[in-house]
């Protein structure tokens, strides 16, 4: 499937970020009869989060696969659709819900290319509901990006744009390895420019949402959204903050993380997974390493989800991940010199 | 050659080449891990293995009814899948001893070898881990409407897993053509069957999924080639999916580390008396197919071949040790 890149010239509309998802796997369906959707509820039901829509009437039953509610079983059989020939693309409900297929995924798909040197591929994607702000609770809140994302083999994106979430799709679904894209459910009706056509975001590249000279905040999914709320009221306050947006987590784009951090020589790390062991973790140990360190002038901040499951309470589910006032306050500290 | 009705299926149904390539086959896994034993012995292999030695009519007679289109997936005891699906004994050793030459390029070892090229999607180190990936495999033949059936090998400490009732299920749900093919050797590992499987027999799992059951003496090649032709044809009808259940038996341990403390000597010494090369060797005499001498001469032949395999994998090319992370992912494309 090589399909042309990206035209700047191309019309854009305003889509949700649910229907830019959906609008790519139309068009994949549409142009290529190896995609097949698989997952529980996405046929008449639309999916949970209505990410799949009306695509069944459109593509039929066969093409829009409900699974019975077997997520081992039914990601094992998207790896063995895919390493024979087929495009699968698996939803999981929730992402929480892949801890079930954690066999298939970890142990099966993301090895097979290595493991049979390099004489199979699994050119497969697994679309994954992410985060919290719902009030589901423990098990439907959860952000589990850096868990794969420690996964050789895998490739992880986490859109935070509906211009990326379809581009981003479409260069999962022409990678040849399996990728794993998680959706933030909060970002499901956010509306955006969304280009016409057929175009891919590069997969491994961040994109500076915002430049700055004081400060750097690499940010992902929702937290970018949250970052740049951050960033206008600080820039009231003369602070002026660089957000950059992850969008993959394997491979990270180290590159653009270095070259802001020596410009700015402040960096916060905002991610929605437990803060502990997480990606700011490695962003962070990445900076240390790389030339980077040198231009630093002050220590590096982690702000990510608390030590504990994401509660039920909406009080309290607010306070498990960062919220913007929390990055204000953060980066206002670090820009101050009061860390 | 009249073939009356008391003829067995196997010499019934497929022409006296076929019957003796087969009997090539089983020879060739039974000396290939005779051998792969020896030189795990001598140190020229590391890691471990797990021999099938001893279950050979079940590999070979199973991969009987399939074409190169058609796929299996295989399991941790799974050499002799391999050669039953047709792959070289000396790439198979190449693989066993780490070189470039392997299947995998040494990537795998005992525990992954595949050959794609013939349809043998993999051993697994995961116990139940290819039976999904089975019925992926029949999900784009059906989807593609490519004709391909999907043979599934897994063990008796297999059917015990959730993978398996899922994958059983959805294959049933969506009439895949897909056979699945339990070698109950009695033991997963340690604990056996009686100790772990809340049913007789496993083939009694296939009433839960509304799928036809059977159960047949694994060491006999032509009980394995008849119900597993009949599978494989009914999968082929588009009829859906069947599970065959081989009773057999390894004469050796699970792998490398055990001790057999779990079964006694009476007990493998009255499998070892079922030896299913034996038992099809004299079938074919006795049908007159194939004489002694003709067996004899196969037999040495198989040998042949697999002292030629490990002195091409001893003669084989290492990795390069910056090829560390190659095959992690696909070459970047220019």
């Amino acid at each position: 499937m090589n399909a042309p890149t990206r035209n700047p010239e191309i019309q854009t509309r305003e889509l949700s970020y649910a229907e830019a998802i959906r609008e790519a796997m139309g068009m994949a369906l549409a142009r290529d009869e190896r995609v097949i959707l698989m997952g529980e509820d996405i046929g008449v039901y639309g999916g949970a989060f209505q990410v799949t829509g009306d695509l069944v009437e459109r593509f039929g039953p066969d093409r829009v696969r409900d699974t019975p509610i077997s997520e081992l079983g039914g990601a094992g059989v998207a790896v063995g659709a895919a390493l024979t020939g087929l495009r699968p693309i698996f939803e999981f409900q929730f992402s929480d819900f892949a801890t079930l297929a954690m066999e298939q995924i970890v142990n099966q798909a993301a090895k097979m290319r290595y493991m049979l040197g390099g004489e199979a591929s699994v050119p497969l994607v697994f679309r994954m509901p992410a985060g919290s702000g719902t009030g589901a609770a423990a098990q439907h809140s959860q952000s589990f990006e850096a868990w794969f994302g420690h996964v050789p083999g895998l490739k992880v994106l986490q859109p935070s744009t509906p211009e990326d979430a379809k581009g981003l799709l479409l260069a999962a679904l022409e990678d040849p390895d399996p990728v794993v894209v998680f959706e933030h459910k909060l970002l499901y009706k956010m509306k955006g420019h969304v280009p016409d056509g057929w175009y891919t975001t590069p997969i491994g590249k961040a994109a500076v949402r915002r430049e700055g000279r004081d400060l750097t905040i690499v940010a992902s999914a929702i937290m970018v959204h949250r970052a740049l709320a951050a960033a206008e009221k600080l820039a009231e306050e003369g602070i002026d903050v660089e957000v950059i947006d992850l969008r993959s987590v394997r491979p990270i784009d180290y590159e653009t993380i270095i070259a802001s951090v020596r410009k700015t020589g402040r960096l916060i790390c905002v991610y929605e997974g437990v803060r502990t062991l997480g990606i700011g973790a490695e962003i962070s140990a990445m900076i240390a390493e790389s030339e980077a360190f040198d231009y630093l002038d002050a220590p590096i901040l982690r702000l990510g989800g608390v030590e504990a499951p994401i509660p039920y309470n909406p009080e309290l589910e607010k306070a498990a991940v960062p919220q913007a006032p929390d990055i204000e306050a953060a980066a206002r500290k670090l820009a101050r010199k009061e860390v | 050659m009249a073939k009356d009705d008391n003829t067995p299926f196997a010499i019934r149904r497929y022409d006296a080449e076929t019957l003796r390539e087969a009997l090539r086959k089983m020879y060739l896994i039974r000396f290939f891990e005779e051998g792969a034993e020896d030189s795990y012995t001598r140190g020229l292999i590391h890691g471990t293995m797990h021999l099938s030695i001893g279950q050979e009519a079940s590999a070979v007679a199973s991969c009987l009814p399939l074409t190169d289109d058609d796929k299996i997936t295989s399991t941790h005891r799974g050499h002799g899948h391999c050669i039953g699906k047709g792959a070289e004994v000396g790439r198979m050793f190449a693989e066993f001893f780490g070189k470039e030459e392997g299947y995998c390029h040494g990537r795998g070892g005992s525990m992954h070898i595949a050959d794609v090229t013939k349809g043998n999607l993999g051993a697994n180190g995961i116990v139940g881990g290819g039976i999904p990936i089975a019925v992926g495999a029949a999900l784009t033949a059906k989807q593609l409407g490519t004709g391909a059936v999907t043979i599934c090998f897994f063990g008796d400490g297999a059917n015990n897993e959730g993978a398996f009732h899922e994958a059983l299920n959805i294959a049933a749900v969506w009439k895949l053509p897909v056979v699945f093919v339990c070698e109950n050797n009695k033991y997963g590992m340690s604990t056996s069957t009686e100790r772990s499987t809340a049913v007789k027999d496993i083939a009694q799992r296939a009433a839960a999924y509304s799928m036809p059951g059977v159960t047949v003496d694994g060491n006999d090649f032509s009980a394995v080639a008849e119900a597993v032709q009949e599978a494989v044809d009914r999968a082929r009808r588009g009829e859906g999916p069947s599970l065959v259940e081989n009773l057999t038996y390894r004469w050796r341990g699970h792998s490398k580390s055990d001790r057999n403390r779990y079964r006694t000597k009476d007990e493998i010494d009255s499998w070892i008396a079922r030896d299913p090369i034996l038992r099809f060797r004299e079938e074919l005499a006795a049908h007159g197919v194939l004489d002694a001498s003709g067996a004899d001469a196969i037999e040495a032949e198989a040998r042949r071949e697999v002292e030629d395999g490990i002195a091409f994998a001893k003669g084989g090319t290492d990795p390069t040790i910056a090829d560390v992370t190659k095959y992690v992912y696909a070459e970047a494309r220019s």
